[in-house]
């Protein structure tokens, strides 16, 4: 579905990702995890096309297309959806209406029709149930005066509704208690099928014990250095991140790692 | 250039609409003032000498006065003597008694404006006075109003039909000494809306000023009065186009309300003389004097703007809240746009005890347009447990505009409680990308950013017109924005 070709990319100049190697199948969830700086944000942004990140060398490959052709909302329509480490608030835009505009515009883009609103607010209200989500977001505008739980419960919400082929969640478990933290892997576990892809990053192991990923990678210096199976992340839990410093990688990967780095 | 620069500059290039000129006969006075021009003014239209003395003291004070140089504007010196003073289409001498008789040619242009005047306005249900250049040219559904006792006429009609009620509250909130360009008015003012509201009817439906100029070289000075008695309730709105032409054309009026114990007045306009082109070139400039005295006790009025035409404007509608417990309101959107100017705002001035005001404006700059907020809330020392509050947030798309904030608070009693937020926002690159990755184009983004940020003002509009204001506010955006 997705596959990164020697990526390299800067922002304001200064290069961030060196030559990141990807490839992420249909059904499979993978997390990036790694330090702080390493460019794990970047790599979603980049994804997702926000200006201000340069692609300066490689490819990325989304479903057959050249993704970096192709507009920020294009991409979106093409089924790439970002989940905001910081989502945006937006006052005085009702987020029902938001959500409409959104998912309107991309059943154009794909010429289907467009839902009107009795027909939207049918489906939303289906996929609140099976979030277990109240409606109460329903009525207020996008993100405003949100806690940073609802936040990120909405960004599910929005992810449930427009139902992307590749969702990149980009530390969504940052800043929530563990409640708020259950909520949102419960959503996105239910929103896993075999059609799905899901990137997700972020700092700490904790978000894994509830989306069990089916691949790891550690994203340090600009690269993918270590990949393994969900068993990884425990060891980065353990052992943080300092080792990548002090040449730890052969001694991580012989330790139990299942899978070679970038395989 | 940036994408989002790019994008701003397409959008501001969409044209006006309402630019065109109506090719109809008319009467215009040659331009230049004088005490011969006041004469001519109120002797053509058979005013009663009080009123004529009236407009002669006011324009030998003006020739006293000084234009205002305090507001945050840049105007080019405008000629009073280049102006012509007065244009109203050519006519038979007595003036059509109905819809019915006026020039087709009339009727075509308030259809193009989207202000039908003839018998389909009845399916609109709004009544509508149509002032074109210096004259009314029709007032829809008198009949009706005048059942419930409502008089709605252009400002002639009344000066001839109703001359004690005019001279008791003329002048009685905007005195003609004001300020300049109030004098002015007084002194040539050629038509305008007057209203009144008999004491506990609440008038059945809205009422409506739509203003036009199309004379070139005239400038439009019109005076509006509406008197809301003991327990009765208005609301109005008023609307202004202009056709594109390369000179200024001068728009200077005066709105007076008074609003006796009880009554309920809401005033609300949208604005859309023509701005001038994408390099800043003709346009009219609105200098206008817009008041309401809340006279009685719990009475209220309510101002709400959506300003987005003109080149220049300046233009603050105000409240004295004279009466106990009154409550003055003031909801503004400005638009700016290539070289518009704005300076507008308001004054709450409270005078009765427990008396209330509220302040809401969004200011939103584009282009290198320039947009200031200047607002007064005096408290004085009689208005015991007054209260103030002032929301102020602008927003700027693009970086080469601006945005400005004056506010003077001024109280004079302990009791009183006065509140002042003010933001200032560049229109997210957060936000746009937020939208653009959820598949929402630009353009869309943009006009939805911006109609959330004006909520709180649109929905002070009757319905149908912020649906109005909605769409212009669009239009005066588009390709402003990325």
């Amino acid at each position: 579905m997705l596959t990164i070709k020697n990526l390299h990319a800067s922002v304001d100049g200064m290069e961030i990702l060196k030559g990141l190697d990807l490839e992420v199948n249909a059904g499979e969830i993978h997390a990036i995890m790694g330090p702080n700086g390493a460019g794990k944000s970047t790599l979603g942004n980049v994804l997702a096309g926000r200006e201000g990140y340069e692609v300066t060398a490689g490819e990325i490959i989304f479903r057959g297309k050249n993704l970096l052709d192709l507009e920020p909302e294009q991409r979106a329509c093409e089924g790439v959806f970002l989940a905001f480490q910081y989502p945006v608030e937006i006052p005085g835009v009702n987020n029902t209406y938001f959500l409409r505009t959104a998912l309107n515009a991309q059943r154009k883009y794909r010429g289907e029709p467009e839902l009107d609103s009795a027909g939207f607010l049918r489906m939303v209200r289906e996929k609140l149930e099976i979030l277990h989500i109240g409606d109460g977001l329903l009525h207020r505008a996008v993100n405003e005066g949100f806690s940073g739980g609802e936040k990120k419960r909405n960004e599910i919400f929005q992810m449930a509704v427009l139902e992307p082929a590749l969702a990149i969640l980009d530390e969504t478990d940052s800043g929530l208690d563990i409640d708020a933290l259950k909520t949102v892997a419960d959503g996105v576990n239910r929103l896993r099928d075999e059609t799905r892809a899901m990137l997700v990053i972020t700092h700490y192991q904790r978000l894994l014990d509830y989306i069990i990923p089916d691949k790891v990678h550690v994203l340090a210096q600009g690269r993918l250095v270590v990949t393994g199976g969900a068993d990884l992340a425990l060891k980065l839990e353990e052992q943080g991140y300092a080792w990548l410093e002090d040449g730890g990688i052969e001694a991580l990967e012989t330790d139990g790692a299942n899978e070679g780095p970038n395989s | 250039m940036s994408r989002e620069q790019s994008t701003i500059d397409k959008r501001v290039e969409q044209k006006y609409q309402h630019g065109f000129v109506t090719d109809i006969e008319s009467d215009t006075l040659a331009p230049g003032l004088s005490e011969d021009v006041i004469r001519f003014i109120s002797n053509h239209k058979g005013e009663p000498e009080w009123l004529l003395d009236w407009r002669l003291n006011a324009y030998r004070h003006w020739l006293g006065m000084r234009q205002p140089e305090w507001a945050h504007l840049k105007i080019d010196a405008i000629d009073f003597q280049k102006i012509s003073y007065f244009s109203e289409p050519k006519a038979d001498k007595d003036r059509p008694q109905s819809l019915d008789e006026v020039d087709p040619k009339l009727l075509e242009t308030y259809d193009k404006l989207g202000v039908p005047l003839h018998e389909r306005a009845r399916l609109a249900g709004v009544a509508v006075d149509a002032v074109f250049d210096s004259v009314s040219v029709g007032t829809t559904f008198k009949k009706e109003l005048s059942k419930a006792g409502v008089i709605f006429c252009s400002f002639s009609e009344a000066v001839r039909d109703y001359p004690e009620l005019v001279r008791k509250y003329l002048g009685s909130i905007v005195p003609p000494r004001d300020n300049f360009f109030a004098a002015l008015n007084s002194a040539v003012f050629s038509d305008g809306s007057f209203v009144f509201i008999p004491r506990g009817v609440r008038c059945p439906m809205e009422l409506s000023t739509y203003f036009r100029i199309n004379a070139a070289e005239t400038g439009q000075f019109e005076r509006t009065l509406i008197i809301a008695e003991e327990n009765s309730q208005v609301s109005y709105l008023e609307g202004c186009t202009a056709p594109m032409r390369d000179e200024n054309q001068l728009h200077a009026a005066v709105v007076e309300l008074i609003a006796l114990e009880d009554a309920n007045i809401k005033y609300s306009t949208v604005q859309n003389w023509y701005p001038g082109d994408e390099h800043g070139v003709g346009g009219i400039y609105n200098f206008v004097t817009k008041r309401g005295d809340c006279r009685g006790a719990r009475s209220r009025i309510s101002w709400t703007q959506v300003e987005t035409g003109s080149a220049i404007t300046w233009k603050y509608p105000s409240c004295v809240l004279r009466g106990d417990d009154s409550v003055g309101e003031f909801y503004s959107v400005a638009l700016t746009n290539n070289y518009q100017q704005a300076d507008t705002g308001t004054k709450m001035i409270h005078i009765g005890r427990n008396t209330r005001s509220k302040i809401i404006s969004k200011g939103i700059s584009a282009g290198q347009g320039q947009n200031a907020y200047r607002g007064l809330v005096r408290i004085t020392p009689r208005a015991d447990n007054s209260r103030n509050y002032t929301q102020c947030d602008s927003m700027l798309i693009g970086k080469r505009c601006g945005a400005h904030t004056f506010p003077y608070i001024e109280v004079r009693n302990p009791t009183a409680k006065v509140e002042h937020e003010a933001t200032t926002s560049r229109i997210g690159e957060d936000q746009l990308f937020y939208c653009l990755q959820r598949g929402i184009s630009e353009e869309d983004a943009v006009s939805m950013i911006v109609d959330g940020f004006c909520k709180q003002v649109f929905r002070e509009l009757p319905m149908e017109f912020a649906v109005e204001a909605k769409a212009l506010l669009e239009v005066s955006l588009e390709g402003a924005v990325g």
